[in-house]
């Protein structure tokens, strides 16, 4: 490193599931100017320092996803988080609380991709159109209904925010259930009844304990506390519903 | 042979990880005194149907400095419960639309919170008017 060179100590938690029974704490030097992000903090170690140091990313601009990890012990992006915000301090990074590692900062997202198919993340037509029909026209209104939920980008940020998933990993959770309710808001979607399963069963909304911190995290404001507190109401009238309109048992 | 082999961290002491699970704990643990306050205004119905001499007794054991200090921190205690909840509120609320725009966070929980406030203070002016 030049002389001169401000440099910065990266805490990573490590693990190499083929070597270690359990991860442990391993810290870099390196150089730091201070327009640098915390994803090119790790990047630079493995480029430098280690090349077995294992995380995901894509975009380097907060719209993959991809590259979540605990900062701090907060969950965060870490192409949009600075190292500037914590020098000279040192920056502790981890891999997405909440999740099993798989190995160093990257996650096992399995269970996460299994429930977003099971949301049945795609538009269920409320009735058949042929093409000469034309498109379906929507308002503004009807589209403002919904459209928050869909900027979701799948960074899971919200599930290490919330202890309700840590403590039972079958919970649908924050991100599914908000893209859960950005179809089922839509004026075009005719699949809510399907959906309704999942929002009422065992593994459905009343995991949430209305934390909130899932929102808080969230980069692209989807705010998806939001999203699983109103199924929360829509739920119990969903429930009251089918005794006036009895169609078969809850899962 | 996969050397897969997944870590699962554990979840041990999760709530002092993070200011945010820790306020929502006190949160959840201020619910206790909403409680615990039920139950005394309940015991003293159960004393009123009882006839005058249990009534009596029993305003007079509210009036041992145990109680008020009690009373004092339930106090303190709700006031966080209230501000915290109303905190949360828009959060868990469907969207409010007035005039096309959706009423924006500061908004709910400000209105929530003036109202509980003038609530308290109704309350407080009715009580004053009857033992004064
Ligand atoms: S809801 Fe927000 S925090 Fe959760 S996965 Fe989607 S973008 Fe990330
Ligand atoms: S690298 Fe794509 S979101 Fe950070």
């Amino acid at each position: 490193m030049a002389e001169g060179q401000k440099t910065i100590e990266i805490e990573v938690l490590r693990y190499h599931p083929e070597n270690d029974t359990e991860p442990h704490a391993q810290v870099f030097e390196i150089p730091f100017t201070d327009d640098m992000s915390v994803l090119q903090g790790v990047q630079y170690i493995k480029d430098h320092l280690d090349g077995s140091l294992s995380f995901r990313w894509s975009c380097r601009m907060a719209i993959c996803g991809s590259c979540g990890m605990m900062i701090n012990g907060v969950p965060s992006l870490s192409c949009q988080t600075f190292l500037r915000d914590y020098y000279p301090a040192r920056v502790r990074v981890e891999a997405l609380a909440h999740f099993p590692i798989e190995r160093d900062l990257v996650v096992n997202m399995e269970g996460f991709i299994e429930k977003l198919e099971s949301i049945q993340p795609y538009i269920i037509p409320r009735e058949a159109r042929t093409l000469s029909e034309g498109e379906y026209l929507q308002t503004p209104e009807q589209l403002g209904a919904y459209e928050q939920f869909s900027s979701c980008i799948n960074c899971l940020l919200c599930y290490a925010a919330c202890p309700q998933f840590g403590l039972n990993s079958r919970f649908v959770g924050p991100a599914a259930l908000a893209l859960l309710h950005r179809y089922n808001a839509d004026s075009r979607d005719g699949g809510k009844a399907e959906r309704m399963e999942l929002v009422n069963s065992e593994d459905g909304v009343f995991n949430c304990t209305a934390v909130g911190y899932c929102s808080e995290v969230c980069p692209k404001h989807v705010d998806p506390a939001n999203a699983v507190n109103q199924n929360k109401t829509n739920s119990a009238i969903d429930y009251f519903l089918r005794f006036l309109a009895p169609k078969g048992g809850a899962r | 042979m996969s050397k897969r082999r997944p870590y699962v961290r554990s979840m041990d002491g999760w709530w002092r990880r993070n200011p945010y699970f820790v306020e929502y704990m006190i949160h959840e643990g201020t619910a206790l005194f909403v409680a615990a306050y039920a139950g005394i205004l309940l015991a003293g119905l159960v004393r009123l149907a009882e006839g005058e001499a249990a009534w009596n007794a029993w305003l007079a054991a509210l009036k041992n400095p145990w109680y008020v200090g009690f009373h004092l921190f339930a106090l303190a205690a709700l006031a966080y419960h209230s501000f915290t909840w109303f905190k949360i509120m828009p959060r868990t609320m469907p969207p409010v639309i007035v005039e096309g725009q959706r009423l924006p966070a500061w908004v709910i929980t400000g209105g929530g919170l003036a109202a509980a406030v003038v609530a308290s203070l109704i309350l407080l002016g009715v009580v004053w008017g009857m033992v004064r």
